[in-house]
């Protein structure tokens, strides 16, 4: 989501989300930015944001809206622009990811496709603003649908390309499946003992359906055990679980349905 | 007719790793057999309040109506079930309801909801829905899509222009075609399923789709059938560690055993009598 920084003599006072599709600036209490300066007019200027497109107008204020040192009546706001009111700045600083992926985050809210929009936008071959942005996106979407069909092409990036936010961080959020050990369990107990399973799979069952089972999920953080049915919970090291997901160690032992198990990582 | 005995039914709704805001909503009433899974779109909160619309009129309409009347009923005046129809009746309300909310007040400007709901009676499903919500079934080890999504994409994939394999990695999953709330009327697509004891329905957003392969939902719901309320989590959980790029929402339902409507002479006179 864009946003804009305001700014004074070079300090940062605050930051801005520009969530709403109009948002006003001005000195009077009841603009969403409201700036209490004499040189900021009551009503100054309004930012009206569409998509992911914001246009910058000044609403007929006393001293002026100057982008990047240029007097403006209305812009077409661009990532890094400047906006001058009196002695404050505002930097509007658009969709952070780069423009590839910018368009792809767009791609991601569900919106709906109205067929008398889609012809109404397609007629006026590009009206102003909401329409504009409508026969735009409009066309990416078709250029994306040939592309796709004619080429084969595809975008594995989207889905494997790490979050520009988390690249680094191993938690949970990051898309891509971290190279992980294998994990594997072998029977040490049972008429199968000595036997190994290496757990492929993203989810393994263990035990007998209506007596005792327990699942074994394979996540990027790791292995986990849980108890998915039977009175008795399975154990690990001795120790009953819980009902939350156990996080699983390599060498640890499992006892489940009488059966005794030991998990471990594989090089 | 008290299903509660008849159906499980498990539910668990989740923001996903990255949105701030859920903006799906769920709803279940088991003692009249009705789900409704909801995925609000449009600005802001305005999502939220279109899927908690749908959901709760939805409901809250047809618990109304089924305490009066049963949805086997037959329509004096062209000789069909009730059901389908008292179905579509009341998301055509919930659909005007979100619509004037949204015409009325500027905040809530586009708002809309994809919808899919199933309503359970007579040992069959009555399922109605809207844009890229889905039902799924898993029956006898087989694991199947049960709806068609109204989306620009299953338009492209009807008319050849892309396969089925580049669907999956195309950009514009999220154009739906039909929604709740946008115009002021709309068309549910309903259809009428037979249902078996031992079925498991699951009706999801697209937050899961996505996310998780349609093999991978198969497996969980193959190895944690046993216990549903953890299979529910579990596929919050999958879609959460493959990115978890929406928010996801699941309802499992699963089919206990038969529950025939009333059938007897008596309740046909009863019936006739009304």
């Amino acid at each position: 989501m864009a946003k804009l920084i305001l700014s004074m003599d070079g300090l940062v006072l605050k930051e801005i989300p520009l969530t709403k599709e109009r948002t006003t600036i001005g000195r009077k209490p009841h603009n969403d930015i409201q700036i209490d300066n004499l040189a900021v007019s009551g009503e100054h200027a309004v930012i009206v944001t569409i998509l992911n497109d914001s246009f910058l107008e000044d609403l007929g204020s006393t001293n002026g809206t100057i982008v990047n040192g240029n007097p403006i009546k209305k812009h077409f706001l661009q990532n890094n622009d400047v906006i001058e009111l009196g002695k404050y700045k505002l930097k509007f600083v658009g969709e952070a990811a780069p423009a590839a992926s910018g368009e792809k985050a767009d791609f991601e809210k569900t919106m709906v496709l109205r067929p008398a929009a889609m012809k109404a936008a397609q007629a006026a071959g590009g009206g102003a603003g909401a329409q504009a942005a409508v026969a735009q996106r409009q066309a990416a979407v078709q250029a994306a649908g040939a592309s796709a069909a004619a080429a084969g092409i595809a975008d594995k990036d989207a889905r494997s390309a790490p979050a520009p936010s988390a690249p680094s961080a191993p938690g949970p959020a990051a898309p891509t499946k971290p190279v992980q050990p294998l994990g594997a369990i072998q029977l040490l107990s049972g008429g199968n003992a000595g036997k190994e399973l290496e757990l492929t799979k993203p989810l393994t069952t263990l035990g007998k359906p209506g007596v005792q089972v327990a699942v074994l999920t394979r996540r990027p953080q790791g292995y986990f055990i849980t108890h998915v049915e039977g009175d008795k919970r399975p154990s690990v090291n001795g120790q009953e679980i819980g009902a939350a997901p156990h996080s699983l160690k390599d060498h640890d032992v499992i006892e489940l349905a009488g059966v005794k198990m030991e998990f471990f990582l594989k090089a | 007719m008290d299903l509660t005995q008849t159906l499980e039914i498990a539910t668990c709704t989740d923001p996903g790793m990255v949105r701030s805001h859920n903006e799906d909503s769920i709803a279940a009433d088991p003692a009249n057999g009705l789900v409704v899974l909801a995925d609000g779109m449009g600005g802001y909160n305005a999502g939220e309040v279109a899927s908690g619309m749908a959901t709760t009129v939805i409901v809250t309409e047809m618990r109304q109506i089924l305490a009066s009347a049963r949805p086997y009923e037959i329509d004096q005046k062209n000789h069909q079930e009730i059901a389908a129809r008292m179905l579509r009746e009341q998301v055509l309300k919930a659909n005007s309801s979100i619509y004037q909310a949204a015409q009325s007040q500027p905040q809530y400007a586009g708002m809309g909801t994809t919808l899919v709901t199933c309503l359970f009676y007579d040992n069959r499903v009555l399922v109605a829905h809207l844009g890229d919500s889905r039902l799924y079934l898993m029956r006898e080890g087989k694991f199947r899509q049960v709806t068609r999504d109204h989306s620009l994409l299953q338009e492209q994939i009807d008319s050849g222009i892309i396969t089925a394999e580049q669907a999956k990695r195309a950009a514009h999953k999220n154009l739906v075609t039909k929604a709740l709330g946008i115009d002021p009327t709309v068309e549910p697509e309903i259809h009428e399923y037979p249902t078996k004891p031992g079925d498991i329905y699951l009706l999801c957003s697209d937050g899961l789709c996505d996310m998780v392969d349609d093999e991978d939902i198969g497996m969980t719901l193959q190895a944690l059938g046993g216990n549903l309320k953890m299979a529910a989590q579990h596929l919050v959980q999958m879609a959460n560690d493959n990115g978890g790029r929406d928010n996801v929402s699941v309802i499992l339902v699963r089919v206990l055993r038969e529950y025939p409507g009333p059938r007897g002479v008596m309740a046909k006179m009863f019936a006739w009598l009304k």
